[in-house]
């Protein structure tokens, strides 16, 4: 049954594309700005693509996500703190770190449903936030300043723009090859299952919370993946990435790009954070134009982008 | 005396001041089909959740071919056999109708901690659902999705999805809901096929339907069964009618 591409798809390809393209664009034009942003927003993709696989698939509200950002950051800085540089290490930690978090958090929390558990994912991750600044001994409020970036033993420079953009464009790829795999497969139908009707999906004979918290906890180390990066990325990490309204951002971009689209939480983190960047030079208010837009699309355009994309190839 | 497949013994469940199920016992014997009747209110669908797990009851037993399973979770009871269908329709709206019979077949085919793999291409499931489909007569709309099924399509659904589970025990809430004259009669022509191949329990409303499929009824008032027999027998019973049948000429018309 091949479909011909829709307006959905053929912006993914050309999303792609362009990400893809984008250094050499930068290397033309030797606007190395754009690249240096484009690269932040890869990240910030990741980050939103792990969380649409809970949030999206799985129908669960975390508003908690950016706690893994810190986390990550963190496990990467407090190891370069205490003279641990090579990323083979640092890498590993920063994902077990945020698997072992989510394990916890999950176990706990998945016990709610609906309001509560957007509350209680709130809850742990501002309580991650305060105990990050209270590590008097790595920057407490202030951060953690990053002094050499993960060293990959030659294989990939970090401190080479370019390698490293790409090194982030390969992590995102390669995370939504994971959750286009995850949500077609036997794993990914009982929990998209899950959203759909518990009760149902109980009586014919799934264990619910097993296969939730198991999902929770993908999502969240890939989600630990994107903080690592971003620490290298920001050469700094503090509490401020782990703060609610960072959890907000990303529970944006998942909404503005469309919930449960393999390509909509990229789409949405580059649109959102393109706008930022856009509406930032032409004012300082520019959450006022900003708060309205996406007031418009949640209302008018439920699915997001993509969904609007999808509707308006058929109609 | 063999074991009964289902023995239910003295289940009691309150709501607040409201006995719901009263002392419930009841035995329901391999190959059989076992209709629970009863007016409005009188604890059908509250006895059928806590047999399949969805409502915990507050004393009393449940055994499944001799094994006690009132403390298993729904999924767990599934796994021993036991499938239920819906009163009010319980799918899965934003899958096709495929993808929520193939996913009752997975349930029942190992743990689902399958992550890279396409699950829609799996044949084997594929097959079940298939089958199961055909089994209701629903082959032809197996790619549509559930919202846009019509609601006698959904019953028919309902039941796929139990089947496809393999169940030692159906239990049936209702599989009539709502159905106009010409899909209720599939439906019973449907369950007559059915009863020889699996154990049933049928709770309905449609007098003419019970009377026509089951080997024994029990007749459920106010949580309490007031008689368990063969249909002759409830026709006969004199408390039956004044509790429940009411006006006789409902009786004598379908007697």
């Amino acid at each position: 049954m091949k479909k011909p591409l829709g307006a959905s798809q053929l912006v993914a390809v050309l999303l792609v594309a362009g990400l893809v393209l984008l250094p050499l664009y930068s290397q033309l034009t030797g606007n190395v700005f754009v690249l240096t942003m484009f690269t932040r927003i890869v990240i910030l993709a990741l980050a939103a693509a792990s969380l649409n696989l809970i949030m999206g698939y799985g129908g669960m509200m975390s508003f908690g996500h950016a706690a893994y950002l810190g986390i990550g950051g963190y496990a990467v800085g407090m190891l370069a703190q205490e003279g641990i540089g090579s990323g083979f290490i640092q890498f590993p930690v920063a994902l077990a770190a945020s698997a072992i978090y989510a394990l916890v958090i999950g176990s706990l929390s998945l016990r709610t449903r609906g309001v509560y558990f957007i509350m209680i994912t709130l809850a742990f991750a501002q309580m991650a936030y305060y105990i990050a600044s209270g590590l008097a001994r790595y920057g407490g409020d202030d951060g953690l300043t990053i002094y050499k970036r993960s060293d990959f033993a030659g294989l990939i420079n970090l401190s080479n723009r370019v390698q490293f953009y790409y090194l982030c464009l390969a992590c995102l790829l390669g995370v939504v090859f994971l959750i286009w795999r995850i949500v077609n497969s036997r794993f990914g139908l009982v929990v998209q299952g899950l959203r759909s009707n518990e009760q149902r999906m109980q009586a014919i004979g799934f264990p619910a919370r097993r296969y939730r918290l198991v999902c929770f906890v993908i999502s969240g180390t890939m989600c630990g993946l994107a903080g690592a990066l971003l620490a290298d990325n920001t050469d700094f990490v503090s509490p401020a990435v782990m703060y609610w309204t960072r959890s907000g951002d990303l529970m944006v971009m998942v909404i503005l790009g469309g919930m449960g689209t393999l390509f909509g939480p990229v789409l949405g983190a580059v649109v959102y954070l393109l706008l930022e960047e856009l509406l930032s030079e032409v004012t300082e208010y520019w959450a006022l134009i900003m708060g309205p837009l996406l007031l418009l699309i949640v209302l008018f355009g439920r699915g997001g982008i993509m969904g609007l994309l999808g509707r308006s190839w058929r109609d | 005396m063999t074991e009964p497949l289902l023995r239910v013994e003295k289940l009691v469940r309150r709501f607040g001041g409201i006995l719901a199920t009263d002392n419930v016992s009841l035995a329901v014997l391999r190959g059989e089909l076992h209709a629970i009747i009863g007016p409005n209110g009188a604890g059908k669908t509250t006895l059928i959740s806590q047999l399949t797990g969805h409502l915990a009851p507050h004393s009393g037993s449940i055994f499944l071919a001799g094994r006690d399973i009132s403390r298993f979770p729904a999924w767990r009871r599934s796994a021993l056999g036991l499938a239920r269908s819906f009163q009010i329709t319980s799918l899965l709206p934003d899958f096709t109708a495929a993808d929520n019979v193939a996913l009752a077949a997975q349930a029942h085919d190992g743990h689902s901690f399958r992550f890279f793999a396409d699950a829609r291409k799996e044949r084997g499931l594929r097959e079940v659902a298939e089958a199961a489909l055909d089994r209701v007569g629903l082959s032809d709309r197996a790619q549509v999705p559930v919202s846009r099924l019509s609601h006698g399509e959904q019953r028919e659904l309902e039941l796929a999805v139990a089947l496809a589970s393999r169940p030692q025990l159906l239990l049936l809430d209702e599989p009539m809901a709502g159905l106009g004259a010409t899909e209720s009669a599939r439906m019973v022509k449907l369950l007559s096929e059915l009863r020889r191949e699996v154990t049933i329990v049928l709770v309905e409303h449609d007098m003419e339907a019970v009377f026509a499929l089951a080997d024994r009824i029990s007749v459920l008032v106010y949580g309490r069964v007031i008689a368990s027999g063969a249909p002759a027998e409830i026709r006969g019973n004199e408390e039956v009618r004044r509790a429940y049948l009411g006006d006789q000429h409902v009786v004598t018309r379908h007697g």
